[in-house]
C-alpha cells in the first residue's frame, strides 16, 4: 500500500499508535517470542550439545530420516494428483465439478486426528481393508505407508488449490495453439502447460512440504508412536518433551522451526515470481505497446 | 485446399451455437465470416480447425472427410484472437514450435524460422519474449507460427480485433498481399464489416448460428438479402411504412415496389441508407406538404463532419424519427446547409422488407 498523507496522519494519531502497538505486541508475543525461545532453548547447552542431541540419539536420527522420506513421497503424490486434478477442473465442465472442488477442501476442514482415525478404520487390522491387506502381508497402519497416507491426506488441498486459479487465469488458448501446431498431449503438458504453471506449482509444493514435515495429529494416530520405527520429527519432539528431555526436544524442534523459516524465504521469493508472471499475463492480454488507448474506433 | 462444411450443428448446453450450417470455401479464397458476437462464427472456425467437435454434420478438405481427424493432424494454421503466443518462449521458439514437436532437424528449423521472421518483417526480434512486443508484432508472430507448419488452410479468429486503428489498417493490407502471394485458402472471423469488405474475396454473414447471406463484398453490401444483414451492415434509416399495389409508402412518399402487387395494404419496414439519399435545398417559400412527388420534406437539425463524409441529420416535416443523410464533405460544404433550413430528400435506393415473408402468397 502506498503511504498517502492521510495514512501518515492516521498513523500518528493516538488511536493509530495504539492499534500499531497492539499489532506489534500480538505478533511479538504469539509468533516471534515462541519461535526465538525454541532456538534459545535448543542451543542453551551450546552447539555441541545441540548436535549430539540430533546426531547421537538413534531414535532421533531415525525420526529425522523418516520425516525426510515420508514428506517427499507425500508431496510427490500430491504434485501428480494436484496437477491432474487442477487440469481437470480448470479445463473441463462436467456434472459434479463444483462438488469435486469442495471435496478438495475436506482435509482442511476435518481435524487431522479424525482423518487419522478414519484411515485406521479403513486400513487397520479390524478395518474395512484389514483382512485383504493382512492376506497380502502389507502393513499400512503402524508402518510408514500409513504415515504417507495420513500426510498425503492432510496436505491434499495445497497443490491443487494453488493451481486451479492460475490455470483458469492462463486459459486454454496456448494449449489449443500447441495442439493446432501438431503437439500431442505430453508435448503440450511439458512444453506449454508446465512452464506456465511452474511457479504456482512450486509454491504449492513448498507449502505442502512444510505442512507434511510438521504434520502431527493424523500421523500420531496412524503411527502407533513406535520410537525408532514410526516416529517422525514432530512425534519425536513430543515424545522427548514428555520424557523431560527438553533440550533434546528443542533441538529437534529447532530443525523444524528452521525448516519453517526456510519455507518462508522460499515462499516470498516464489510469490514475487508469481506476481511478475501475472503482470506479464496481463501485459500479454492488453493491446501491444504501439497501441494508443485513446484511439478507439477506426478512423475515417 | 478447399473446405466443405456440410450441415454442421453445435450446441453448448441449451445454447445453439450453430444450426445446420453448410459452407463451401473454394481453393485460394480469402473468406470472411462476419457477424455479431454469439452468431457462431468463432465456433464454426474452431470446428474447421478441429478444436471443437460438431454435434452433427461433416467437414471435408478437398473432398476428404476430416470430421474425425484430430486437430493436430489437420495441418491447419490457426491464429487466435489474443494470439495465444507461448509466453515463456522467445519469438524464435514460438515460430519453431510446430517444427520442434515434429522433430524437424535443427538446421531446417533455423532456416524456416529465419525465412518466416523475414516474411513478417521481424528479422531482428527472434530473441524477444512476446511480452516485449507491440500488438502488431505479436499478431505477426502468431501468423508466422501458424505458417511455420506449412498449413493447407489458414484460419484467423478476429485477427485485428485487439489492435489500434492505424496498425489494424496496415496489417489488413499486409495480410491481403500475403494471401495473394501464398494463395492459401484463408478464413477469418470478424465483427467489423469494413474489415470483411476490404479484405475478403467473399463474405459470409452469420447470425444466431446460421448463414444469413453469402456473396462478394459488393453483392452483400449492395443487395442485403435479409433485414438482419441490412441492420447489421448498420448506418441505416429504418421506418415503418406500408406496401400496397406495387408501391411502398415512406412518410407518404410513394416508392416503386413491384414485389407486392396486392391491393391489400400491409405493414412493411423501409430501409434507407444514408449514402443512398439525395438532399437538396427546398425552393424558398417552401411547402407545408409532407412530400413533393417522390421527395420527402424535412428540416435540417445539424451536420457532423467525420473526415471525408459529412452526416446531415434531418427531421421529417411530418414528424417521426430523425433521418441521416451522408454526403461527401466537399459536396456538403458546397451545399452549405444551415440548421433549420428546409430540404427535400430523395432516395436513390430503397429496400423494403415485409415482417413475415411466409405470409406473402
Amino acid at each position: 500500500m502506498t503511504s498517502k498523507p492521510r495514512d501518515a496522519a492516521t498513523a500518528t494519531s493516538p488511536l493509530g499508535l495504539l492499534l500499531i502497538t497492539g499489532a506489534v505486541a500480538t505478533v511479538g508475543l504469539l509468533i516471534v517470542a515462541p519461535l526465538a525461545s525454541v532456538f534459545v532453548d535448543a542451543f542453551s547447552n551450546g552447539p555441541q550439545a545441540w548436535w549430539e542431541a540430533l546426531a547421537h540419539d538413534p531414535d532421533t536420527r531415525h525420526a529425522i530420516w523418516l520425516s525426510l522420506t515420508v514428506a517427499p513421497i507425500a508431496v510427490l503424490i500430491n504434485t501428480i494428483f494436484g496437477v491432474a486434478a487442477a487440469w481437470l477442473v480448470a479445463r473441463f465442465r462436467f456434472p459434479g465439478r463444483s462438488l469435486l472442488v469442495s471435496l478438495f477442501d475436506v482435509p482442511f476442514s476435518v481435524s487431522p486426528v479424525v482423518a487419522g482415525l478414519a484411515l485406521v478404520l479403513i486400513f487397520g487390522r479390524q478395518g474395512l481393508l484389514g483382512p485383504t491387506l493382512a492376506s497380502l502381508a502389507v502393513k499400512v497402519i503402524f508402518a510408514w505407508p500409513g504415515l504417507v497416507l495420513a500426510t498425503t491426506f492432510v496436505t491434499l488441498p495445497l497443490v491443487v488449490r494453488e493451481l486451479i486459479p492460475v490455470m483458469e487465469a492462463i486459459g486454454p488458448e496456448e494449449e489449443m495453439a500447441a495442439v493446432s501446431l501438431g503437439a500431442n498431449g505430453w508435448q503440450v503438458f511439458w512444453r506449454v502447460t508446465l512452464p506456465n504453471i511452474r511457479w504456482a506449482l512450486l509454491h504449492g509444493v513448498v507449502l505442502a512440504n512444510a505442512r507434511a514435515m510438521g504434520e502431527f495429529g493424523a500421523v500420531y494416530v496412524v503411527s502407533g508412536h513406535i520410537a525408532g520405527a514410526t516416529d517422525t520429527m514432530p512425534l519425536r519432539v513430543e515424545k522427548l518433551f514428555q520424557e523431560y528431555r527438553t533440550p533434546a526436544s528443542m533441538a529437534v524442534a529447532s530443525v523444524l522451526a528452521a525448516l519453517a523459516l526456510l519455507t518462508l524465504v522460499a515462499k516470498v521469493f516464489i510469490e514475487r515470481q508469481l506476481e511478475t508472471e501475472s503482470k506479464e499475463l496481463e501485459a500479454a492480454r492488453a493491446p501491444g505497446a504501439d497501441t494508443d488507448p485513446t484511439t478507439g474506433g477506426l478512423g475515417p | 485446399m478447399s473446405i466443405r462444411v456440410d450441415g454442421v450443428s453445435k450446441s453448448f448446453g441449451a445454447f445453439k451455437a450453430l444450426d445446420n450450417v453448410s459452407l463451401d470455401v473454394p481453393q485460394g479464397t480469402l473468406l470472411a465470416l462476419l457477424g455479431p458476437s454469439g452468431s457462431g462464427k468463432t465456433t464454426l472456425l474452431r470446428i474447421i480447425a478441429g478444436l471443437e467437435w460438431p454435434d452433427s454434420g461433416r467437414i471435408a478438405e478437398d473432398g476428404t472427410d476430416i470430421t474425425d481427424r484430430h486437430a493436430r493432424q489437420r495441418e491447419v494454421g490457426f491464429v487466435f484472437q489474443h494470439y495465444a503466443l507461448f509466453r515463456h518462449m522467445s519469438v524464435f521458439e514460438n515460430i519453431a514450435f510446430g517444427m520442434r514437436v515434429r522433430k524437424a532437424p535443427q538446421a531446417e528449423v533455423k532456416a524456416r524460422v529465419d525465412e518466416l521472421l523475414h516474411l513478417v518483417r521481424l528479422d531482428n526480434l527472434g530473441s524477444r519474449k512476446p511480452a516485449q512486443l507491440s500488438g502488431g508484432q505479436r499478431q505477426r508472430v502468431a501468423l508466422a507460427r501458424a505458417l511455420a507448419i506449412r498449413p493447407r488452410i489458414l484460419l484467423l479468429d478476429e485477427p485485428f480485433g485487439a489492435l489500434d486503428a492505424k496498425v489494424r489498417v496496415e496489417l489488413r493490407q499486409w495480410l491481403r498481399r500475403l494471401h495473394d502471394e501464398i494463395g492459401m485458402t484463408t478464413v477469418f472471423v470478424t465483427h467489423d464489416q469494413e474489415e470483411a469488405f476490404e479484405l475478403a474475396d467473399e463474405v459470409v454473414v452469420m447470425n444466431e448460428g446460421h448463414v444469413e447471406q453469402r456473396g462478394k463484398p459488393e453483392e452483400v453490401f449492395d443487395k442485403p438479402a435479409t433485414p438482419f444483414v441490412m441492420d447489421f451492415l448498420g448506418n441505416v434509416n429504418v421506418y415503418h411504412g406500408r406496401v400496397e399495389n406495387g408501391l411502398a409508402f415512406w412518410h407518404g412518399v410513394p416508392i416503386n415496389y413491384p414485389d407486392y402487387p396486392h391491393a391489400q395494404a400491409r405493414e412493411a419496414r423501409v430501409y434507407l441508407r444514408p449514402h443512398e439519399l439525395d438532399i437538396a435545398r427546398a425552393p424558398s417559400g417552401g411547402t407545408s406538404e409532407a412530400h413533393v412527388g417522390t421527395s420527402l420534406a424535412a428540416t435540417v437539425l445539424r451536420q457532423t463532419r467525420t473526415g471525408p463524409i459529412t452526416r446531415i441529420t434531418c427531421q421529417p416535416r411530418q414528424g417521426g424519427s430523425d433521418l441521416h443523410v451522408d454526403l461527401p464533405s466537399a459536396a456538403a460544404r458546397e451545399l452549405g446547409l444551415q440548421p433549420g433550413e428546409s430540404v427535400s430528400i430523395t432516395p436513390r435506393h430503397v429496400r423494403v422488407f415485409l415482417p413475415d415473408p411466409e405470409y406473402v402468397i
